[in-house]
Order: C-alpha cells, then structure tokens, then sequence
C-alpha cells in the first residue's frame, strides 16, 4: 500500500493531468483512496495503469444511503510488479447512475460491471454487453440498494401455492 | 469366427500413420462461417443441469460441425442473495452465510471475511490462531483440489480416480470434523482468531494424513500420467497467453500455468505465510496439461506448509483475548460478573466495528478471494462483496475454447475448476 503521503503524491500528479479528476483522498487502516469524478474515471484509471497499478483486482458497488450522493463504484487497483493496492472510487446519485465503462482497459471489468449494474442499477456507458447477470433478466429493481427490502417475495405454502406465478391453471 | 487380430508391428505402425495423415488434415482454421453445407452454425445449449458443467452453469455454444465458434456463459441459477443476508446480520452471524459462497473453500470465504472485520477493528490475532488458521486453510486447498481431480477426471471419462481422490477428500473432512465439529461449512475461523484449539490426537492424525498424502498424489500422477487418452486430451488444449488472462484478471493455478508466479501467500503474506518454506509451482505454455501439473504439485506445497506450521505451532491463546470482540471462556462466566456482561452483549447484539472499508485478499485454491467489507458503525456490516475467483475466472472460459474442438471445451471447463455456489453467490 502506498502511505499517506504516497498517496497524496499521486493524487497531486493527477491534478495535474486534469484538475477536477480527484475530488479527494483518504487513508484508513493501510488503505488508500482516492475519490474520481465519475466523468474523469477512464482518465484516472488509465494514467494509475501507466504507473504500474496494470491489474484490476476487483470492480465492486456500494450503496451509501442515507449519505449522497448514494451509490458508490470502488476500483481495487493492484500493481503485481511492487505488490502495492490502492482504491479507486467513484459517487453517484441514484437518479443519474452513469458511469464510464473501464472494459476497454481492463476486460476483466465485463461481468463485474454487469454484476453492478444487477446488483445497484449502475449504468455503465460503452460496456459492450450492459445485462442483468446474476438475477433473472425481467427483474425488477436492484436488490443490493439498501431500501431494497429482504423477503420482498412471497413464502410459498400449501394455501397459496395455486396462487404463484406459473401454477394459475 | 474371431475377428483377425491386427498383426502386430509394422501394420500397428501404417495404421497410426494413416491416422496421424488424416488428424492432420482436419483443419481448425477461423474463415468466415455461413456459406454452404459444410460451413452451417449450429446453436447447441449445454446445461443449466449437465454433469460436465460441474454446477448450475448454462452454456450457449455456436458450433460449426465440431468446433465452437462462439460460448457465451449464462449464470445466476443459484444466486441465493447471500451479500444482501450478510447486510442483515451482526458481523460473527455473516461468516456461516459467507462459507456457503463457494461452497468448496469454506475456509478461505470465512479467513477473507474475518481478515477484513479485523483490519477495520485493527485487533491482534494471535500466532497460534495464525498457525491453526494456516493448517486449516491448506486442508482446505488439498481438498478442493482432490474434488477438482477427481471430477475432472471423471469429465475425461476416468471413473476410478473419483473414488481414489474422495477417498482422500473423506479423511479431510474427518479431520475438519475432529477440530469444529463439521465436516464442511465448519465456521471454524472466528474474528479475532478460532474457534477453538485443537484437540487432542488431532496432530497426530494429521501428521499421518500428511506422511500419507505425498504418496497418493504419487499414486494419482502414476494413474494419469501414463495414460494416453489423459494425455492426449490435455496437452496443447485450451492455450491462452499470459498477458490475456492478466487482462481477464485471472489469479490462482491458472495464471501460475502460464509461468506467472503470483501467489498471494508469497507476495503479500497474510496469517504467518512468511514463516513456512514452500514453493510455488508454475507451468510453462498455460495448457490444460499445466493447469493440471500445477494443481497436482500444490498437493505437496501445502503438506510442506502443514508440516511446519504443526511442527512450529506456538503456545498461547486460540482466540484474540479481546472481550470487546472474543467471548469470554465458559468457566468466567461462573465467577465474574464482566465475562456475563460481555457474554451477553456479544451474543445479543454483537460487536460494533468503526467506521471504514475493507479490502482483504488472500490466495485461495482458485485464485484471488478478497472480501471487500463496509463497517458503518453499527453491529452489522453495511456491504459485504466477495470477489470470487470461479466469476472472475469463468471469463476466460470464451478465449480459451474459441476455434477448438466442442470436445476439447469439457476438458478445458473442468481444468478451469468454476464453483457455482461462488460464481453466483
């Protein structure tokens, strides 16, 4: 992990490059992060790649609420060469979840993206495939978000069987 | 009448020849597909219930006579919403849900999992429970990898080394059920270290078990090496270069067949790796045959790795001492008032974690586990994501079967090792 001041350093270099692209920077417990603009996001991870972070390890989302904006799209950066991690991520609304795809840079992103996408209603433009992956293609909703309730779906009895989807004649 | 033998020799040898002559002229080239009689698609639907998909997988395959011009994996049959539950329970009732992710490596869903709640607690384990976690865990990966084998033998149509490999596989279990109590979802690592300390009689049977492994991973190499159909099945089949996989993300004993040597237990070691000798076996062109090799030598690494951690296990407590996070032992609870406190506090409500992210990666028998945790301060976590390598790694199932024989994407699907129960979560 690279420390605080590390940390600091790089994001400072991507300032550079496009002031707006970082909006800020945090380090807890041996974990760096850095907060991208969403719109900034091919840029950063692209210029993080050059400086040997090569590998995506992980692509995963996060629903913030109550806080806004509510969902968050978090990049495990790892550099294989000095074994060194630091965290991308990205906030957006609800309302305006769009994200750029990173499938481009990283293939690895495809069904991660996609899982997001399921999971917390994440678009991601220029995915070549943006589907629900893990819940059934007519689902309703995005079951990860944090009002998304548990239990939503009836418990099937004996009484009630005949009333279920598929079972009406 | 009896059917003339071949004669022996030099009819053996035009025989094979002639054989070779026409293998050769089968061509796996990639010309554009559509015209004509000998260039028509066929869609062919594998699974989701298919005995070589090892699981609920569902492949749509575009064939083009016996070669597979395009796969386009289809999974969710047995997504069970098991983040969304772990969002609904304090943080020591997540890691039976989190076992059940990959349903094969138990061990290592519960050893991410509690690795990260104590990186945001930032409590101590201590080293015994360090070196017990380490036994466990490579246990735990001889015996995936005894299910890998004898499965994926089992694809390539050889039926005894199932029953040799869960032979084997049975006296793990025995074991896991000596130290926990279970034989599979055992629960065993807790926050803060174990569950309980070994029993007694448990080293020495495990130091049996250990004397015993090498000679029957000695055993199954005799039984599949010199095997022609095993060989001639797995080698040069399902190539995919380095740099592709690295760009797929895969981790684990498929990248290592490539000659990569990423290992997490060397590269960033976690729970005492740096204390044990071992090395890290790696192929050379990344084929089935070294995918194959690879996952056979890690058998003796990992009794290597138990061996030592047995011979070195130190003295001490099981489970951090940390009352805040750790139950109280039985007898306290008799005599002091605090340990009933605290006893009961840990059992109703559970312990609260500061706020902060997690990610916490450790090298499992498939690849990278890393369990990413938010802690929001309460006594449940507020996301749970594991990052499960049969997922990331089944992406590069499309690359790896493309223009090659239909036959040939069985041996590769089970030389990838995918565990749906991780792959769908």
């Amino acid at each position: 992990m690279p420390d605080a001041t590390a940390l600091e350093l790089t994001a400072q270099e991507l300032l550079q490059v496009d002031s707006g692209s970082i909006l800020d920077t945090s380090f807890h417990r041996g974990r760096a992060e850095l907060v991208a603009s969403p719109s900034a996001i091919r840029s950063v991870l692209r210029h993080l790649k050059d400086r040997g972070y090569s590998a995506l390890a992980s692509l995963h989302g996060v629903d913030y609420y109550p806080d806004e904006p509510r969902l968050g799209v978090i990049y495990e950066m790892l550099d294989m060469q000095r074994v060194d991690r630091i965290s991308v991520k990205v906030r957006v609304a609800t309302d305006a979840a769009e994200v750029p795809s990173v499938v481009e840079l990283f293939p690895t992103a495809e069904f991660q993206e996609r899982e997001v996408y399921d999971m917390f209603g994440v678009r991601f433009d220029g995915h070549p495939d943006l589907r629900r992956i893990l819940m059934p293609e007519d689902y309703e909703g995005f079951p990860q978000r944090r009002d998304f309730p548990t239990g939503g779906e009836p418990i099937l009895f004996t009484f009630n069987e005949q009333q279920t989807y598929g079972k009406w004649v | 009448m009896a059917p003339e033998k071949p004669d022996s020799g030099g009819g053996q040898a035009a025989l094979t020849e002639d054989y070779r002559r026409r293998e050769a002229s089968v061509t796996i080239s990639s010309e554009p597909a559509g015209e004509g009689e000998t260039h028509e698609l066929m869609t062919l639907n594998i699974g989701p219930h298919h005995p070589a998909t090892h699981g609920v997988l569902r492949l749509l395959t575009t064939l083009e006579g016996e070669i597979v011009r395009d796969i386009v994996p289809i999974i969710g049959y047995v997504h069970t919403g098991i983040e969304k539950t772990a969002e609904d329970k304090s943080y020591w009732k997540v890691i039976p849900v989190v076992e059940r992710m990959d349903y094969l490596a138990y061990y290592f869903n519960a050893m991410a999992f509690c690795g990260a709640v104590e990186t945001l607690l930032g409590i101590e384990v201590p080293p015994r429970a360090q070196y017990l976690r380490v036994i466990h865990l490579e246990l735990n990966r001889i015996m995936s990898h005894l299910v890998w084998l004898g499965t994926s033998a089992l694809d390539l149509g050889a039926i005894s080394m199932f029953w040799y490999c869960f032979r084997e596989r049975e006296k793990i279990l025995d074991l896991f059920e000596m130290s926990s109590g279970q034989r599979m979802h055992t629960r065993y690592i807790q926050v803060g270290g174990v569950f309980e300390d070994i029993p007694p009689g448990f080293e020495e049977k495990v130091r049996a078990f250990c004397r015993d492994m090498p000679n029957r991973a000695d055993q199954y190499a005799d039984l599949l090496e010199k095997n022609e159909i095993v060989l001639e099945r797995l080698r040069g089949t399902g190539v995919v270069d380095q740099e592709t996989l690295l760009g797929l993300g895969v981790t684990g004993p498929l990248l290592r067949a490539t000659g990569h040597s990423w290992d997490l237990r060397k590269a960033q070691p976690y729970s005492s790796y740096d204390h044990f000798e071992f090395r890290v076996p790696v192929g050379t062109i990344g084929d089935n045959y070294d995918r194959f090799r690879v996952r056979h030598a890690e058998f003796y690494e990992s009794v290597k790795i138990i061996e030592q951690a047995l011979d070195g296990l130190p003295e001490g407590p099981f489970i951090t001492p940390d009352r805040k996070v750790a139950l109280p032992p039985r007898h306290e609870l008799a005599t002091s008032m605090e340990a009933l406190i605290h006893h009961f506090k840990l059992v109703t409500e559970g312990f609260r974690v500061p706020p902060g992210e997690c990610y916490y990666p450790i090298e499992g028998p498939r690849g990278e586990y890393g369990c990413f945790v938010r802690a929001d301060g309460s006594a449940k976590p507020a996301r749970v994501h594991m990052r499960d390598p049969s997922f990331i790694n089944l992406q590069a199932l499309r690359p790896m079967v493309m223009d090659n024989y239909l036959a040939d994407m069985i041996a590769t699907l089970a030389m990838l090792d995918p565990i749906l129960g991780g792959v769908d979560r």
